[in-house]
């Protein structure tokens, strides 16, 4: 067989369209997209362990559907393959929602898919400002960056803070809370003295420490993404005298994360920083959760600010197949969830029906010892932050 | 002097073999539709170890940066599309672009000084385009990746579909056609100076043949392969990241073009599905057991193989295709 | 700015030591047999996870968990050696490329089905914490120990290649390993030990490298180009070569990120691309 017929055969195969088979009926699938191995796999856990909480509470069925999670891992900051298990998903196991995001890039890699295919995403983690943009049928259920920020900023300028260091993760979240904390606190009669962006991968602390305490600030911003990282700079920063130098450590919350938060120590005791959900919350739907969260999860286990943007995403859910009496339609769906009010255990949180982002409050703590061990402890309170990332241009 | 014979200008007919590969490859979207999307990167990353296959195979260059010229071309489609040229083809051909000048402006130093410098060398420039794309983040969008690309209909009439059969038959064809290229080359009398400097440099210039103009060429040519599957990646999948240009995939490719066998052009197609549906399969299980066994695979073939892992698959090449396999 | 200076110059001085005694075991092996050896760093690894697991479990105490690395990832080196490595010295790159690079994904997994994929907490005795004054700069106490004890690790190691008869016979293999197995001496011998030997410094590296550098599986992934990039630069089978190049690493990578943050990773790889230009042997042999 010659060429000109081998290619003959090739081209004759580039041919044509056929109908996609019918959807199964009777189950609501719920794919979550998130990290469940590699340096961030606590996210997925806590998504995960929040939304099993949920479905402990409140079973697995809705409008006569079972519930079903289909968990896929995307090991870390990878937005590719983000974007390819989006894409098993909505096309093999044809999902009704795609849920998780622990992590932005992956987010911003998925959003253009949940448009082209018309299936709501819920946000359990991701907290750059910019995602919910990214597509009509994107909803958020975690928080943003500039939300949990502008209020420390706020915070620390009444508060004889006068000078600060910044330093975050070079990547959208972490510049998003560099550009809100600038704003807010330069706003407000105060000066950043210093910025530093350390790589997301494998960051290294110790020079950009040293170069904070070398400023001599009052204070240093810090925002890394919630785990590991945390551990690693507080530690950088204890061991380079910079508490000993009376320098404050401040933030958003991510750095005394529930989740490690015991695991980082003494050294962590009186940090103060501002977010929307500590494990210490003092409220009725938060004790229901947390006794929930350790039957579903095991005694002794904490759930963190992700594990409850499961609960609520889940609770979301539930809400919308039921006023949908079980028939999925993605702009109904979405119409549901604009504008959708719930008694989070966190608080009062509700669905901004025009940008589709989380409206709730956030509180300012600080890090104490408990009787159950050390816990970031709420003493002052912003309520109903909209995203300030949104409003402007 | 029993070698002699064996030497000439090797046969430009198909094997059977060839044939059936190619028409199953066509025949994919109507046998596995709910694959394409898997389909299509098995065929980008075989374009890709195909142009490894050249450098690697032929003419010997042990590389561990080759990611470095797909991800070049990869970020050129990618901005293209993002800010307004977002016709598939003439990104293509810009990629490749892209992807022979890095290769040209490397090859000086890539080519020079013995294997460990020249893997040093590759893997250094790797690192050092990924770390650059890095720090443009303003550009290549960083960690986050370059998305936002409005990637035009094929050839104006067919649209990127969701289920991925665009990007299959897209993908296949360009394979197809560079493929049949790749395959003139080797078989020229520039593709047997090649084999002949990967097999004895030093003697190459006494039969008047200048090594370095030829190492140069082909690992240009390759960067150029290279580009394009880049391109291809960054217009199906419509997104590009910086894992584009990363060690791990430099590494990757190493090892399935190694795997189907270096120095018969379908040594990396075959690699590279073995290796990505395998990987797909057993990741999604547990990611640890697919390094694990992944490792042990390597070890195993090194010491399995007699002659080592080339010479192995040499012999059963020969024993397969017989004269068509040279 | 400048008074800056001299506590930057010190952490990249402790860096490249860390670095130094990590990289000094792989620079001798592919100075000694020609062998590329991607899977260095996991010597490096198995000795973190030495000094946790006995720290955390067996209650060890920190100082007493640095030989035990040393001696774990010597033995596992011993092992390696004789049992696979010995048979491949005489196979081309790519081979030893694809054993290494198998052997490194191997452990990577092992290491991660052991001990899973996070970070190993660790918590430094008391008296090692803090930082202590000196000319008026704040100089890390552990740092201080760290450059310290390389300093006398590199010492022993000129004394043993310099003075004994062991180092005398491993020169002059880097040499010519044929013509001194026509001498007499027994190459093979000389070979296990100097892997055995370099593997466990790396081991010992590793276990130090944990409160700077952090440890988790993909270790020996992560820093396998820094090694790779030391033993390159400073010339492969050289100890003065390694150490210079380890310390210009060091001092660049902690310079380059106090001074000009926002290039980061990037002037590492920028110098080694420059100096393989210049120097294509390495430091130690010079300009070309």
């Amino acid at each position: 067989m010659n060429l000109v017929n081998a290619t003959a055969a090739v081209i004759a195969g580039a041919a044509l369209l056929f109908a996609a088979p019918a959807r199964a009926e009777g189950t609501i699938k719920v794919g979550l997209v998130a990290e469940f191995s590699g340096p961030f796999a606590g996210y997925g856990k806590q998504i995960q362990n929040g939304i099993k909480a949920y479905m402990k509470q409140h079973g697995d069925t809705v409008a006569g559907k079972k519930v079903e999670l289909v968990l896929k891992d995307t090991t870390g900051p990878s937005p590719e393959i983000a974007k390819r298990l989006a894409q098993d998903l909505i096309t093999h196991d044809k999902v009704d929602f795609i849920a998780g995001f622990g992590l932005t890039p992956n987010a911003l890699a998925v959003a253009p898919l949940a448009t082209q295919a018309k299936t709501p995403m819920i946000i359990m983690n991701a907290a750059s400002s910019v995602i919910t943009t990214k597509s009509p049928y994107i909803a958020r259920f975690s928080m943003t960056l500039p939300q949990v920020t502008e209020p420390i900023a706020l915070w620390s300028a009444k508060n004889a803070i006068k000078k600060v260091f910044t330093i975050v993760s070079d990547y959208a979240p972490g510049i998003d809370a560099e550009n809100a904390f600038l704003k807010a606190f330069s706003s407000h009669g105060g000066q950043v003295v210093g910025s530093v962006r350390v790589p997301l991968r494998n960051p290294d602390f110790a020079p950009f420490v040293q170069r904070a305490k070398d400023a001599k600030p009052d204070a240093v911003f810090i925002f890394v993404p919630a785990g590991e990282q945390g551990i690693a700079f507080v530690k950088a920063f204890t061991e380079r005298g910079l508490q000993k130098a009376g320098i404050k450590l401040i933030g958003p919350g991510d750095v005394v994360d529930d989740d490690v938060l015991e695991a980082m120590g003494d050294a962590t005791i009186g940090i103060i920083t501002t977010h929307h959900y500590s494990a210490a919350h003092d409220s009725k739907e938060n004790e229901a959760f947390r006794k929930a969260y350790a039957e579903a999860n095991g005694e002794g286990t904490r759930p963190n600010f992700m594990a409850v943007a499961g609960y609520d995403g889940m609770a979301a859910i539930y809400q919308v197949v039921k006023s949908l009496d079980g028939k999925m339609d993605a702009d109904r769906a979405m119409q549901v969830i604009k504008g959708l009010r719930l008694e989070s255990p966190r608080g009062t949180i509700y669905i901004d029906p025009e940008t589709r982002d989380i409206v709730q409050s956030v509180y300012v703590r600080r890090v104490e010892r408990l009787q159950g061990g050390l816990y970031n402890v709420e003493f002052d309170k912003f309520p109903n932050v909209k995203d300030p990332g949104k409003t402007a241009p | 002097m029993s070698g002699f014979a064996a030497v000439r200008l090797p046969d430009a007919r198909w094997h059977p073999a060839e044939v059936a590969f190619w028409v199953a490859l066509a025949a994919a979207p109507f046998v596995f539709p709910g694959h394409l999307v898997l389909g299509s990167q098995v065929l980008i990353t075989g374009l890709f170890a195909l142009s490894l296959d050249l450098i690697l195979g032929y003419a010997g260059i042990v590389s561990l940066g080759h990611a470095a010229m797909f991800g070049a071309g990869a970020y050129t489609a990618g901005l293209l599309a993002r800010h307004g040229w977002g016709e598939p083809l003439s990104g293509l051909a810009a990629a490749a672009v892209a992807g022979a000048a890095i290769a040209w402006a490397t090859s000086f130093i890539a080519v020079r000084g013995g294997d460990l410098t020249r893997l040093m060398v590759t893997l250094g420039i790797g690192l050092m385009l990924y770390e650059a794309a890095n720090q443009a983040a303003r550009v290549t969008g960083g960690v986050d990746g370059l998305s936002d690309m409005a990637v035009r209909d094929l050839l104006g009439v067919f649209p990127f579909d969701l289920a991925g059969r665009t990007a299959y038959v897209y993908s296949f064809a360009v394979l197809f056609a560079v493929f049949l290229v790749c395959r003139r080359i080797v078989r020229s009398p520039f593709g047997l100076s090649l084999r002949g400097i990967r097999d004895g440099a030093r003697r190459m210039p006494a039969l008047g043949s200048p090594v370095r103009r030829r190492l140069i060429a082909i690992y240009s040519v390759s960067g150029a392969i290279a580009g394009i599957a880049g391109a291809l990646l960054a217009q199906t999948t419509q997104f590009v990241g910086l894992e584009v240009l990363g060690f791990a995939r430099s590494a990757d490719l190493l090892v399935m073009l190694v795997l189907g066998g270096a120095g018969w052009l379908y040594g990396g197609l075959i690699g590279a599905a073995l290796f990505m549906v395998a990987q797909n399969q057993l990741s999604s299980m547990n990611p640890v057991y697919w390094q694990f066994w992944l490792g042990l695979l390597l070890v195993a073939m090194v010491f399995v193989a007699r002659g080592g892992v080339v010479g192995a698959i040499g012999l059963a090449r020969e024993r397969i295709l017989g004269r068509a396999a040279r | 700015m400048f008074t800056s200076l001299p506590g930057v110059l010190f952490d990249g001085v402790a860096y490249g030591s860390l670095l130094f005694l990590m990289s000094i075991g792989l620079s001798v092996t592919m100075g000694l047999m020609r062998f590329i050896n991607l899977a260095h760093g996991a010597f490096a690894m198995l000795g973190g996870y030495v000094c946790v697991v006995g720290m955390a479990r067996l209650g060890v105490p920190f100082l007493a968990t640095l030989p035990l690395a040393f001696l774990a990832a010597a033995a596992a080196g011993a092992v390696l050696e004789r049992a696979l490595y010995r048979r491949l010295y005489r196979r081309g790159p790519l081979d030893q490329v694809l054993f290494s690079l198998g052997l490194t994904l191997m452990s990577v997994a092992g290491a991660t089905y052991v001990w899973g994929s996070g970070q190993q907490p660790m918590h430094l005795p008391g008296f090692l914490l803090g930082q202590v004054r000196v000319l008026g700069v704040d100089l890390g106490i552990y740092r201080l120990f760290l450059v310290a004890l390389v300093a006398t690790i590199t010492a022993a190691l000129v004394l043993l290649v310099r003075r004994t008869r062991f180092g005398a016979r491993l020169r002059a293999s880097v040499d010519d390993a044929q013509a001194s197995a026509g001498l007499g001496i027994d190459v093979t011998r000389v070979f296990s030990v100097t892997f055995a030997l370099g593997s466990g410094l790396a081991g010992l590296g590793g276990a130090l490298a944990i409160d700077v550098l952090g440890l988790d599986p993909t270790f020996p992934l992560k820093y396998l180009v820094y090694f790779l990039l030391v033993v390159v630069v400073g010339g492969a089978g050289s100890i003065a070569g390694t150490l210079a190049a380890s310390l210009l690493l060091g001092l660049f990578d902690v310079s380059g990120k106090y001074y000009v943050p926002a290039a980061g990773a990037f002037v590492i790889y920028a110098l080694m691309v420059v100096l393989l230009l210049l120097f294509p042997g390495g430091l130690r042999r010079g300009a070309r």
